[in-house]
């Protein structure tokens, strides 16, 4: 028998699996070419990560058949899929901190009572020199950035002989220097004839990235289409399910006047080490003020030191003409400041994991109640406010906040922000990892904010957002502000390079 | 066939509650097994527990009379574990809040009337426990301390503590030599009612005060969001130090409370075991409740059953009253175990073949289709 055929990496067909009364696959099939990127797409809870799971091994099927390179398989364990060659790099990465990349590489692969490590510190270094990664074997995680991490995963799942890789939304921590060198990793895997198993929201990495996508909706496969032969508009009418108008508003508001001055502001790091330097400007009623950089350059401290969680060494924040250095952050609630900031864990900060949605929309404001109790009525009729506004996807407000999905927990956070009614309004990465309709309702909102005159500081990551949603855009590079530009004005291949330290100070753009 | 662990879905409700209910029945098996390997009858020894402890008028007096200081002092203590700051310092604060108690009855007049020597002594012994627990509450807050072995330590610091009034500094001299603190007077003692002490009381009064600070009150909200994050407090505009040491303080006076309810109530001497290792099994009743005030008063009650009952079964059938610790620690080992068949399941799953079998028939259609294409592809 000759084989006429191409037969595909991954070959799923009719997979379904319930939870309970939940149907998360219904009838899927999804089939990945060796050498190919093929991108997984859908709205959050359309059954990807269901399904990425089943391949795995970490869930079984209810019913439906897994074929690797053309083999009948049942993955009964991640062990399973392992030894078939299947390799997952998480969104949150699973390694050692305070051990080398090459310990955490070769953890658990050993069968021998020891380990031969030069011979694992050469095929490592011939991996990474194969598909140009830049990893030195023998330096500690922690003191990697974020890239690199997600680097070492890839080096990990390589080396055990992967030949078919998932990545579960790898660019939502990157910035877009980063991206570009992941993608080229990404490539040369195609070359070398692996598997790639890309999922993502965001469509324009997708349609530049990968081959091929598969859209799923509702737990239900769409359809597959070439990336060569389709469009985003169409791409999204898939997932959505009609079609969407993908443009960003950006009302014109009259503001009322200035709301935030910071002047020279600097703030250290317990090291000592200036986190931000000398940041100066300023922010109106009724405007959007965008904030874009690479991941770490000062973002953070901003936001920390305007609420008052971090104590700035010099420099002075106005707000209103009033100076808020020095205030702690009840104070700075109370007139009216809200920040928000959406960590890499989504749960690290602003939410109480264990406690239900009606408690955690207490956190801002119970302070505020009469007396020594807490009003819980009002806050449970806020939460159910909020819940229905936002379309939070939840069995009801007494739900435990942990276990909601990540896009549901942002909402929480930013319907209680929004619900305080401030007047400045900081929100940082307030769409992180959330998909297109979710992102969406939380721009409108973002806009409907500066329309009823808030002021808004939006610490972003998308640049394409950034230069449609905000009138402003102040971009920071190692804690420097870099220029604040007016975001009608400039091109994204701009900030890009004010990105990247190259100062627009002079030029036309300047405000 | 193999077994595999899977999460539930749902956890929680009633079937928790079954869950719970069963692991302690199955502690009761082994440990009834334990009894019959070292040739006692487990059946007649659990009469016998139940007999001692809830059978007669007496051993029910008894059983409450044992279970209010643990109740209180485990209520004391789950207000520092909501804040998961792990205080296991009970038996110390108790001591403490006793010592106390003890040095007001000593300086008011023999005049004084009743009431003012409970006020009086019961308010100094929640000062003293809390004080006492301040102490590695203050260190933890402004230095990170570890509390544990802190807590942990000052346990044996004041025992030494009373050791060294009983014998030197508070020593009676009407004792005839004999190294003993003097009585707290006749008047300091709690009356009865319903044959107990009225500690049974103020212990019920605690458990309403905090199962409501903890659902119902600002202080106890941000005592609950310090214990999940601080991080999270500090972004709140909560002041993490002052809820912390609060907290503890609070938790330490309760504690110390404890130490004035058997002082007052049952001992009327203070000595150095007037803990009597409460501090400690306490906080086992606090997690067994799961922090629940309410259910501590069913757990704090079925172990002073439990001692009670046990010193029953000795004299009616020669079995040591150790025989109660090991049930003791059964329990606590199954309560733990069963935390885990609450939030998974074991799931018995087909063989490898048997699947592969049922997958087949799903998908015969598809494979025929296939051979039918293999069959074409050779033609």
């Amino acid at each position: 028998m000759t084989d006429t055929k191409k037969v595909p990496a991954i070959e799923m067909r009719g997979i379904s699996k319930a939870f309970a009364s939940v149907k998360a696959n219904q009838d899927i099939c999804f089939s990945v070419e060796a050498g190919e990127i093929h991108a997984l797409l859908g709205e959050n809870g359309s059954g990807k990560s269901t399904l990425m799971n089943i391949l795995s091994g970490i869930y079984l099927p209810d019913s439906g058949e897994i074929d690797i390179h053309g083999e009948r398989v049942i993955f009964r364990s991640p062990r399973d899929s392992m030894a078939k060659g299947i390799g997952m790099i998480h969104q949150h990465f699973k390694l050692v901190e305070n051990l080398t990349a090459l310990d955490n590489i070769i953890a658990g692969t050993g069968h021998g009572l020891f380990i031969d490590r030069a011979a694992a510190r050469a095929k490592i270094a011939a991996l990474s020199e194969q598909f140009a990664m830049g990893i030195d074997p023998d330096r500690r995680i922690s003191t990697m950035s974020v890239s690199e991490k997600q680097t070492v995963e890839i080096l990990k799942v390589l080396y055990r002989g992967s030949q078919i890789l998932i990545l579960d939304e790898p660019t939502a921590v990157l910035t877009p220097q980063e991206i570009t060198h992941l993608f080229q990793i990404l490539h040369r895997m195609r070359e070398n004839g692996q598997a790639i198993v890309f999922i993502s929201h965001k469509l324009n990495e997708v349609l530049s990235l990968c081959d091929r996508v598969t859209v799923l909706r509702q737990g239900r496969t769409i359809g597959t289409v070439r990336t060569d032969l389709t469009t985003t508009t169409e791409l999204v009418e898939m997932m959505v399910g009609r079609a969407v108008d993908l443009s960003i508003d950006r009302p014109v508001v009259q503001g009322s006047g200035l709301c935030l001055e910071i002047e020279g502001l600097s703030v250290l790091d317990t090291s000592g080490v200036h986190r931000l330097s000398k940041v100066s400007f300023q922010l109106g009623h009724g405007e959007i003020l965008g904030v874009a950089g690479l991941s770490g350059s000062g973002q953070k401290e901003l936001c920390e030191a305007i609420a008052g969680l971090q104590i700035p060494s010099e420099g002075s924040i106005r707000f209103h003409g009033n100076e808020i250095v020095g205030k702690s952050p009840r104070e700075i609630i109370k007139m009216g400041i809200s920040m928000s900031f959406i960590p890499e864990d989504r749960l690290g900060m602003g939410l109480v994991a264990s406690m239900d949605i009606a408690d955690n929309i207490l956190l801002k404001d119970y302070a505020f109640h009469k007396g020594p109790f807490i009003d819980r009525k009002a806050a449970r009729a806020k939460a159910r406010q909020i819940v229905s506004q936002l379309a939070i996807n939840t069995p009801g407000i007494f739900h435990t906040v942990r276990k909601l999905s990540g896009g549901n927990i942002q909402k929480v956070i930013l319907g209680r922000e929004i619900n305080l009614n401030p007047r400045l309004l900081i929100t940082a990465y307030a769409v992180r990892g959330l998909d297109i309709h979710s992102s969406y309702t939380i721009y409108s909102l973002i806009n409907e904010q500066k329309q009823k005159d808030v002021a808004v500081l939006f610490i972003g990551e998308d640049l394409d957002v950034l230069l449609e949603l905000c009138d402003r855009i102040l971009v920071l590079c190692n804690g420097e502000v870099t220029g604040i530009v007016k975001a009608s004005a400039v091109t994204k291949e701009q900030i890009g390079l004010m990105m990247a330290g190259e100062s627009l100070q002079e030029k036309e753009v300047v405000l | 066939m193999r077994l595999r662990i899977a999460k539930k879905e749902t956890a929680g409700g009633w079937r928790a509650v079954v869950i719970r209910v069963t692991s302690v029945l199955v502690a009761l098996i082994f440990s009834g097994l334990i009894m019959a390997a070292m040739g006692f009858d487990p059946i007649a020894a659990y009469l016998a527990i139940a007999k001692g402890s809830f059978g007669s008028a007496r051993g029910l007096i008894n059983t409450v009379t044992v279970a209010i200081p643990l109740l209180i002092v485990a209520l004391g203590l789950s207000i520092s574990f909501s804040m998961r700051f792990w205080n296991i310092g009970g038996e110390g604060q108790m001591v403490m809040g006793a010592i106390f108690a003890t040095y007001v009855s000593h300086q008011l007049p023999e005049s004084t009337p009743a009431v003012v020597y409970w006020v009086g002594m019961a308010l100094a012994a929640m000062l003293g426990g809390g004080f006492y627990a301040l102490i590695p509450g203050l260190f933890r807050a402004y230095s990170g301390t570890n509390e544990t072995l802190f807590t942990l330590m000052l346990n044996y610091v004041a025992i030494k503590v009373a050791v060294f009034l009983r014998l030197v500094l508070w020593k009676n001299p009407a004792a005839k030599g004999f190294p003993q603190i003097k009585a707290i007077p006749e008047a300091a003692h709690l009356p009865k009612l319903f044959g107990i002490h009225i500690g049974w009381i103020i212990a019920l009064v605690v458990t309403v005060f905090v199962a409501v600070y903890l659902k119902y009150t600002k202080r106890g909200y941000e005592t609950r969001v310090v214990g999940e994050s601080e991080r999270t407090a500090h972004y709140a505009g909560i002041n993490v130090r002052r809820v912390l040491v609060g907290g503890v303080a609070l938790s330490g006076a309760i504690v110390g409370l404890a130490g004035f309810a058997k002082l007052s109530g049952v001992s009327h001497v203070l000595s150095e075991s007037i803990g009597g290792g409460n501090g400690f099994s306490a906080v086992i009743v606090a997690w067994l409740a799961q922090l629940n005030a309410p259910v501590m008063i069913l757990i704090a009650l079925l172990f002073a059953a439990m001692e009670q009952g046990a010193m029953g079964m000795e004299l009616a059938l020669k079995i040591p009253v150790s025989v109660s610790d090991v049930i003791k620690g059964l329990i606590l080992f199954s309560a733990l175990a069963s935390e885990f068949f609450i939030s998974y399941h074991v799931v018995i799953e087909k063989g490898p073949r048997a699947l592969l079998r049922q997958y087949r028939r799903l998908g015969q259609k598809s494979q025929q289709a296939a051979e039918a294409a293999e069959g074409e592809d050779q033609a």
